[in-house]
């Protein structure tokens, strides 16, 4: 039983890809290094990043996937759930030894696995452009908390540095403590070690936050409650669109 | 000053909460150094209690109104809190609300102050504000206010992402007798005028680049049903002549809220017809999404939608000679017309079943609802289960399985039947 492992990165894992084909070796399960728990009677082995050979493989895939599939692994790798890796790797295996684009194979049901996470990953990315609510700070940081299931951060940056291209924005995951930072020109990745925001609801404290604030978060929670209509109250409907686990993000709750 | 402000807010939040169009959907307009861009297929931030979504600011200038129409809650003759906005309150309202991420942009409405150019220019001043001074690159959607001058709805439609005319009353007639000051040729006209703007714009951007955009996503229209005795077919003949003729991106349809129940010429409705206005929209996504005509959906024999089951199964069962359809074989145009098949499945049908033949376990996993479709469709085993069911019976069958939140008292009824299908078709 082979259990190779990589440095928790997606160069890393498809440097284990290429180990896999050039070696000619049969994986049991692939994991990253902070996944990973010591198993009895499993051969273990790490595989380190090769850059080189990282992009041979990412080359060779956008190669054979169709124009819409062609980030798909990239976003299963981010959905961090335990079973992605080795899933994953199948799913490249058959890519490369068939000619045929494999995504739409909906019949498989390992490909139909691989495009259920595909679609988790995205909306959870969606909830994140819908759901995320900014704080001003003193020093003029739009600062906002985020716990998605999924490692969605690389997916948001783009919408969130075109749209609020003329503020500065920080926005963490509190679950795996970072974050992305905006400072008007460029997104950066960074870890906080003095936080100054309680760390369970992510608002902050009283000290940093920008004094009109509580303003607009009044206003708003007041227009929220004005537009709803009494008569066709659906709070299931409401919970389905809008899962509770936000709500303590949102102002308006 | 705030306090002020909140109680604004609260009053012509409340006021506009009645119009139905939310979405921020069709402009892809770029942020060019500013703030704001709009994404294509639109974003809701937020859901309220009604399970509606909250995508825009959605808000009136104003609650003073000149007309007395029966079917508003903002009629002149109603005795409420009335307030208005300035220009400037709404335009740091939206930009404040825009870069906390709560919203994806203004649809601003209005009652008609004084007369329609007045309001029109106060609309449009907003908009202009939010772009030029502002650089708000965001989502706006303006109301057209009948009767205001065409050169102010043209430089609304030059600042505003979507522009809407409410028609409100499906037919002329049934307009003039609960708003006397309005009729259809009124909102036609200014309609008219924006379909032709966007027809040109988009050919001048073809030739010039650097054209402005006029309204890139688009008009719509809203509806309300049940406030006039309007049929189905009538009110789903207006909407596909509208996507037709006027190229509307969307009709929304309001069920009547009994606003102004002391208004005798208005129905008595025991509750507001919630059922009737989901079928509408059943029908207008099958218009524009499913191929369907609207004759199809609604006929001369059945002028009114069934309430009990979706118009698509309602249209399956009045063309059995149709079915069973082959999903390994059938075209895209076919499948689509499967009850309990949807846009998604028939994609995946499509473009799975290049790879393997497809068996009903296949269907289900790609998301095909087998409870209805199975009566509709051959697979590689599966075989038709149509043949000896009469639609009549199939229909009551497809009822009773549902759990349906639109089934009511028609149960006592239908329970008395079940138990004779249950023998049947155990045959």
């Amino acid at each position: 039983m082979l259990i190779l492992t990589f440095d928790n990165t997606f160069e890393g894992f498809l440097s284990v890809v290429f180990t896999c084909y050039a070696e000619k070796l049969i994986p049991h399960d692939i994991l990253p290094t902070n996944h990973f728990q010591e198993k009895l009677f499993a051969e273990v082995r790490h595989i380190d990043t090769n850059i080189v050979h990282t992009e041979r493989v990412w080359a060779g895939l956008q190669k054979k996937l169709n124009r819409r599939a062609k980030e798909m692994p990239y976003r299963i790798f981010l959905s961090e759930m335990p079973e992605a890796y080795i899933r994953l790797y199948k799913y490249i295996r058959r890519v490369f030894d068939t000619n045929a684009y494999v995504d739409s194979d909906w019949g498989d049901p390992h490909v139909m696995e691989l495009r259920k996470l595909d679609r988790e990953v995205t909306r959870e990315a969606m909830r994140m452009l819908q759901f995320i609510r900014f704080e001003k700070t003193k020093d003029n940081i739009y600062f906002a908390p985020i716990e998605p299931r999924h490692n969605v951060i690389p997916l948001i940056i783009n919408h969130f540095k075109s749209r609020f291209s003329d503020q500065q924005w920080l926005i963490y995951d509190l679950k795996r403590d970072y974050g992305i930072f905006f400072d008007l020109k460029k997104v950066e990745e960074i870890t906080l070690n003095n936080k100054q925001f309680d760390e369970i609801r992510g608002r902050l404290n009283t000290n940093v936050v920008m004094e009109n604030e509580s303003t607009y978060q009044r206003l708003w929670k007041n227009y929220f409650q004005s537009i709803n209509i009494k008569e066709r109250c659906n709070k299931k409907l409401q919970r389905q669109h809008m899962p509770q686990r936000f709500w303590k993000f949102l102002p308006e709750k | 000053m705030n306090d002020k402000l909140a109680q604004k807010l609260k009053i012509l939040a409340d006021a506009a909460k009645y119009d139905v169009s939310c979405s921020s959907s069709g402009s892809k307009r770029k942020n060019s150094g500013g703030l704001g861009n709009g994404v294509a297929a639109g974003i809701c931030h937020s859901f309220t209690e009604d399970g509606r979504c909250v995508s825009l600011l959605k808000i009136l200038m104003t609650n003073h109104c000149i007309y007395d129409c029966a079917y508003c809650v903002n009629r002149q003759s109603n005795d409420r809190p009335r307030a208005a906005f300035t220009v400037d309150e709404l335009v740091e309202l939206t930009i404040g609300f825009y870069r906390r991420n709560y919203i994806e942009g203004l649809f601003l409405s209005s009652g008609v102050r004084k007369n329609p150019d007045f309001t029109m220019e106060q609309l449009m001043l907003v908009a202009k504000k939010l772009r030029t001074e502002q650089r708000y690159n965001g989502y706006i959607h303006l109301k057209a206010i009948p009767g205001a001058s065409p050169e102010l709805i043209r430089m609304a439609g030059l600042y505003a992402d979507r522009l809407s005319v409410n028609i409100e009353i499906p037919t002329n007639n049934q307009l003039q007798r609960l708003a006397p000051e309005k009729n259809h040729q009124s909102v036609m006209l200014p309609m008219n005028q924006i379909n032709k703007g966007i027809i040109q714009n988009k050919e001048e951007r073809k030739k010039f680049r650097r054209t402005p955009l006029f309204t890139p996503a688009g008009q719509s229209t809203q509806l309300i049903v049940g406030a006039s005795p309007e049929s189905d077919q009538q009110i789903l003949h207006l909407a596909s002549g509208l996507y037709q003729a006027q190229h509307l991106k969307r009709v929304y349809y309001s069920g009547y809220l009994p606003v102004n129940d002391y208004d005798q010429r208005l129905p008595a409705l025991p509750e507001p017809p919630l059922v009737r206005e989901h079928r509408l929209y059943q029908s207008d996504w099958l218009m524009r999404f499913y191929g369907y005509q609207a004759g199809e959906i609604v006929t001369q024999s059945h002028p009114n939608l069934d309430l009990e089951i979706d118009p698509k199964l309602s249209y399956a069962l009045r063309n059995m000679h149709i079915f069973p359809i082959d999903i390994n074989k059938a075209d895209y145009e076919m499948i689509l017309r499967i009850p309990g098949v949807g846009v998604q499945s028939a994609q995946r049908i499509v473009a799975a079943r290049r790879h393997r033949r497809l068996n009903s376990h296949h269907l289900k996993k790609l998301g095909v609802v087998m409870k209805r479709a199975r009566y509709f469709i051959t697979c590689n085993e599966l075989p038709a289960y149509l043949r000896d069911i009469s639609s009549e019976t199939l229909r009551r069958h497809l009822i009773l399985e549902s759990k349906s939140k639109y089934r009511k008292s028609a149960d006592t009824q239908l329970s008395l039947f079940s138990q004779n299908f249950a023998v049947s078709v155990q045959h």
